[in-house]
Order: C-alpha cells, then sequence, then structure tokens
C-alpha cells in the first residue's frame, strides 16, 4: 500500500527530515510510526498525504508514484485517504454532522446517500445522535473521534492519523486506539505516528522506529519489531 | 456526480453564504453600500442624459426654418410654395408672413417708422416659416429639408439657427462619453472593492480552506462560497444603486416640473425604468461576480494545508 524509496525531505529552513528512508507498508496492514520528535514522523505522513513532496526519492501509496500526482490531481488523490490530526482539525461553526459529511459533499455525493454515510461512520465512532452538536460543545476525546468518522466516512482504503492520541488522557487514548484497530480489522491500512510507546506496547501491531530521519533499530532488539 | 445532487449543493451553498453575511451583517452592508454609491454615479449621469433627450425632443419649433422668398416673386408664389412644403413627409407646418406684415411688425417693434416712411417700397420680402416634423428635428433632418427647400424656385435664403442645437448635442455627446468613462472607472472600482472583501474573508477561513483541502477540496469547491457571497454583494449593491437612483430622481422631480412648467412645457423627469432596474441589478452582480472570482481563485490557491 505504502513504499518509501530512498526518501530526501529537507525544508526550505534547511533542516533535514528525512534523510534516505525506505520502508514498505503492505495493504491491511497496521503500522505505528515513532520515535522522537523531529525524527521525521509527521514528514512521512505529510508525503503521504501530497502535503509535501520529496526533495528526493520517491513515494508509493497505493501501488501509485505520487511525483506523476500533478498539483490538479491531488484533491482526487486525498479523497482516497482518511486522515486523523492531533488537532482534529474541525470546523467549529458547523455540527458535527456537517463535519463528518464534509468529505462526501466536496465528492459530490447525493445528500441521501450523505446522510446515511454519516450516521454509519457516527455509530461506529460511538457518537450516533450528536450530528447537530457543535465541535466545542464535546469533550476532546469526542472531538478527536468526530475526526476519526470523518477520515473513514468515504471508506478508504488507506487512515493516516498524526499524534491521534496526543491529547488524551491514557484511557481515551486506548480507547481510540482501539477504534483505530477495528477500522484495521475490517481491511483498512493503518498508518499511525505516536510517541506513546507504552500505548502502541499493547497492539500487536508492526513498529517502525525512525531517528533522523532514517529508520533504526529499536533500542536492544531489530530494525523493526512486530 | 448527479445533476440533482450538483444543483442542490449549489442552492445549499447559495443559502448559506448568505446566512453567513446576515451573521455578520455589518461588513456585508458596506461592501453593498460602496457598489451602491459606485453605480449610482453613473446611473444618475445616465438618467439625466435620458432627460435631456427626452427633453430636447419636445423643443422642435426652436428648430424652425425661416425661408425668404425673391422679392420679384409674384405674391402668389408664398401660398403655392407653403402648400407645396405642408405636403412634405418632415414638415408639421408652415406659417406664412407676407412681405407687409413683416414691415406692420418691423415698424411696431423697431421704432423706425419714420425711416421706413422715407423709403418708395417695402424692403421685405415674403417669408414662410416652416416647422420640421418630429422624425426631422435632428441636425441632420433639418439639414436636409433647409437643402430641399434652399432648391425651391423663388426661394432667395434659407436661415435656420441650428449652431446652439447643434452645441447641445456636442455637450450630450460628451456628457454621453463621460457617462461611459465613469461607469467604466467605477465598474473597475466595484471589482476591486469586491475582490478586496472577498480577500479579506478568506484570509479569515483560512483555516476552514486548509481542512476542506485536506479532506479533497479543489480550488473549485473552495471558492464557491465566496462567488455566491460576492452575488448577494452585487444584488444588495444592485438594490442600493436603483433605490439611490429612485431617490434622486424622486428629490429633483418637483423643482424640474416647475421649471418646465415654466416655459409652458408638459416634461416630467423620468427614473429608471423596470427593465433598465434588473439591468442595474444584472450589472452589478456580475461586476461582483468577476471581482470575488479573481480574488478568490488567486488567495485560495496560495492556501495550501502544512
Amino acid at each position: 500500500m505504502i513504499r518509501f524509496d530512498q526518501v530526501y525531505k529537507r525544508y526550505a529552513n534547511g533542516r533535514e527530515a528525512l534523510s534516505g528512508l525506505s520502508f514498505s507498508i503492505g495493504d491491511g496492514e497496521m503500522a505505528f510510526l515513532t520515535g522522537h520528535s523531529g525524527a521525521g514522523k509527521s514528514s512521512i505522513l505529510k508525503l503521504i498525504a501530497l502535503i509535501e513532496r520529496p526533495t528526493r526519492g520517491q513515494v508509493f501509496v497505493g501501488n501509485q508514484n505520487t511525483s506523476g500526482i500533478k498539483p490538479r490531481g491531488i484533491p482526487q488523490f486525498r479523497r482516497q485517504l482518511g486522515m486523523v490530526f492531533q488537532d482534529h482539525k474541525l470546523l467549529h461553526d458547523r455540527p458535527v454532522g456537517d463535519n463528518v459529511a464534509l468529505p462526501l459533499i466536496i465528492a459530490g455525493y447525493p445528500k441521501r446517500e450523505v446522510d446515511k454515510r454519516v450516521r454509519a461512520a457516527l455509530d461506529q465512532v460511538g457518537l450516533l445522535g450528536k450530528e447537530k452538536s457543535r465541535p466545542l460543545e464535546l469533550s476532546t476525546g469526542e472531538q478527536q473521534r468526530v475526526g476519526i468518522a470523518r477520515a473513514v466516512v468515504g471508506k478508504p482504503q488507506l487512515l493516516i492519523a498524526d499524534e491521534p492520541t496526543g491529547n488524551l488522557d491514557p484511557d481515551l487514548a486506548l480507547e481510540t486506539m482501539q477504534l483505530f484497530k477495528r477500522f484495521n480489522d475490517v481491511g483498512v491500512t493503518v498508518v499511525i505516528a505516536t510517541h506513546d510507546v507504552h500505548l502502541i506496547d499493547r497492539f500487536a501491531a508492526r513498529r517502525i522506529f525512525l531517528a533522523d530521519g532514517r529508520v533504526v533499530p529499536p533500542a536492544g532488539g531489530a530494525g523493526e519489531a512486530r | 456526480m448527479k445533476l440533482e445532487a450538483w444543483l442542490a449543493r449549489h442552492a445549499q451553498t447559495l443559502v448559506g453564504s448568505l446566512g453567513r453575511i446576515v451573521q455578520h451583517p455589518v461588513g456585508a452592508v458596506s461592501t453593498m453600500a460602496v457598489i451602491g454609491v459606485a453605480l449610482a454615479l453613473p446611473l444618475l449621469l445616465d438618467v439625466f442624459l435620458q432627460n435631456s433627450d427626452a427633453a430636447t425632443a419636445n423643443w422642435n419649433q426652436a428648430f424652425d426654418i425661416s425661408v425668404y422668398l425673391d422679392k420679384k416673386a409674384a405674391s402668389s408664389r408664398a401660398p403655392a410654395l407653403a402648400k407645396q412644403l405642408r405636403a412634405r413627409p418632415d414638415v408639421a407646418a408652415v406659417r406664412i408672413i407676407t412681405a407687409e406684415e413683416a414691415l406692420a411688425q418691423f415698424r411696431a417693434a423697431s421704432g423706425f417708422g419714420a425711416a421706413l416712411d422715407a423709403l418708395s417700397d417695402n424692403p421685405l420680402p415674403d417669408t414662410l416659416v416652416v416647422t420640421p416634423a418630429l422624425s426631422a428635428s435632428t441636425p441632420d433632418g433639418t439639414l436636409t429639408l433647409k437643402q430641399a427647400v434652399a432648391s425651391l424656385a423663388d426661394v432667395q435664403t434659407v436661415q435656420i439657427d441650428t449652431d446652439w442645437v447643434n452645441r447641445l448635442y456636442a455637450l450630450l455627446d460628451i456628457l454621453r462619453r463621460i457617462v461611459w468613462l465613469t461607469a467604466g472607472l467605477l465598474g473597475v472600482g466595484v471589482i476591486l472593492v469586491v475582490g478586496n472583501t472577498i480577500r479579506l474573508d478568506i484570509l479569515n477561513r483560512r483555516a476552514e480552506i486548509e481542512v476542506m483541502k485536506l479532506v479533497g477540496a479543489t480550488d473549485g469547491f473552495a471558492r464557491r462560497p465566496f462567488l455566491y457571497s460576492a452575488v448577494w454583494y452585487g444584488l444588495g449593491g444592485g438594490v442600493m444603486a436603483w433605490g439611490l437612483v429612485a431617490l434622486a430622481v424622486a428629490l429633483m422631480s418637483g423643482p424640474i416640473d416647475h421649471l418646465a412648467s415654466l416655459y409652458g412645457s408638459q416634461f416630467h423627469l423620468r427614473g429608471l425604468r423596470f427593465a433598465q432596474g434588473m439591468a442595474v441589478l444584472g450589472g452589478s452582480v456580475a461586476l461582483s461576480w468577476l471581482g470575488s472570482w479573481l480574488a478568490a481563485t488567486r488567495h485560495i490557491r496560495g492556501i495550501e494545508p502544512t
């Protein structure tokens, strides 16, 4: 599903976030990207979502070489993946239902289909009945689940999340991770960037350790751990 | 995308952008007011011109042509020529002033009675005063008529005081240009004002646009609400312009009717007709939409999620 091939990423300020990074994640796999801040976790997700482009090297997503996607093709590309953010990135002036419906409206689904799918997605994250609430009326954990519902409402084959549990207490963080695991159980490829190593120890999922923009062996182990 | 869903989305965006304006009315209303005032100025000039055209159409007697007959012509020629001229479609009326009548008038008006008595015979010719038909009351029409009359037998001189009329028409032509120039400049002004308002709207909603782009919105999708906001700005501005013109006409019409009545004229000041008002609304919406399109296309392209 995802393949990084000798990818370098240097930002305009001269910082090199990725230095010859190579790895791949198969279809239906669940993987945690982990490492200290600045290790390159977020950069990887931004390259997958075409928010950034690699300085050198190639990034494949769903067997597609992303370097071949022109700017005008980016919206269509992003509709095939679900994205979850640490700060949720919800529209606070619109009710929860509209937030979740946004990707479908953008993609031009008819209203009946939109309503049906929005209810299904909210049901999956345990927020059915909250359609009319404003995001700020909800707790942080609930807001994060609205963000997840929005990411999955288009039934993407790939779900990426950047520190989705960063603002949550341990119980909520665990629940949120379990939610991602459930989507993975039904075949969705899930890639989660997180620095919370204690939390991910509780999941039988692949871990990719990053340091200084490269994949590194975990402390006292092989390059990757399962 | 199905047409039905597409139409539904557009309708929703249209109503949604109106809702946003209702929630933040101060900025929107001031934008509309700027559009309204900017459009009202050329419209008022245009209304003035339309009324000038209507008024000058009533001044056809000012174009009267004086036809002086040859003094050697028989006195029967004047009625014959008058009859001949009355038959022309571009002639409304012909009045005959015989040489005797002219002399009597001149004697009474000039005070040269004694000097005139010294003359052995009447120095004045028979005269025809020709009033052109309404359709011929233009500089070109009168000139054609003048030439036609001059070529008739026994006509000595044809006099017509068209100079001031020509000056008036030239002045109106200049005013007409000024209307177009002001309309053009202020139209560009409307585009810039709406563009600037939309630019600020976009900056205020930057985060929202980033989120939309993250979940797959095209620039066109993100731009749509701003285009519809501009439609409302244009509509509001057009209504204000129409209203301002109607107000100005209402304020002017009393004094102008009074002035016209002093000249014995039935002239009545006329405002924008309904079709013209609708054209103002359409033009206002079009200018506003264009301003928004230019600003939104440019600034939305610059917003990318980071």
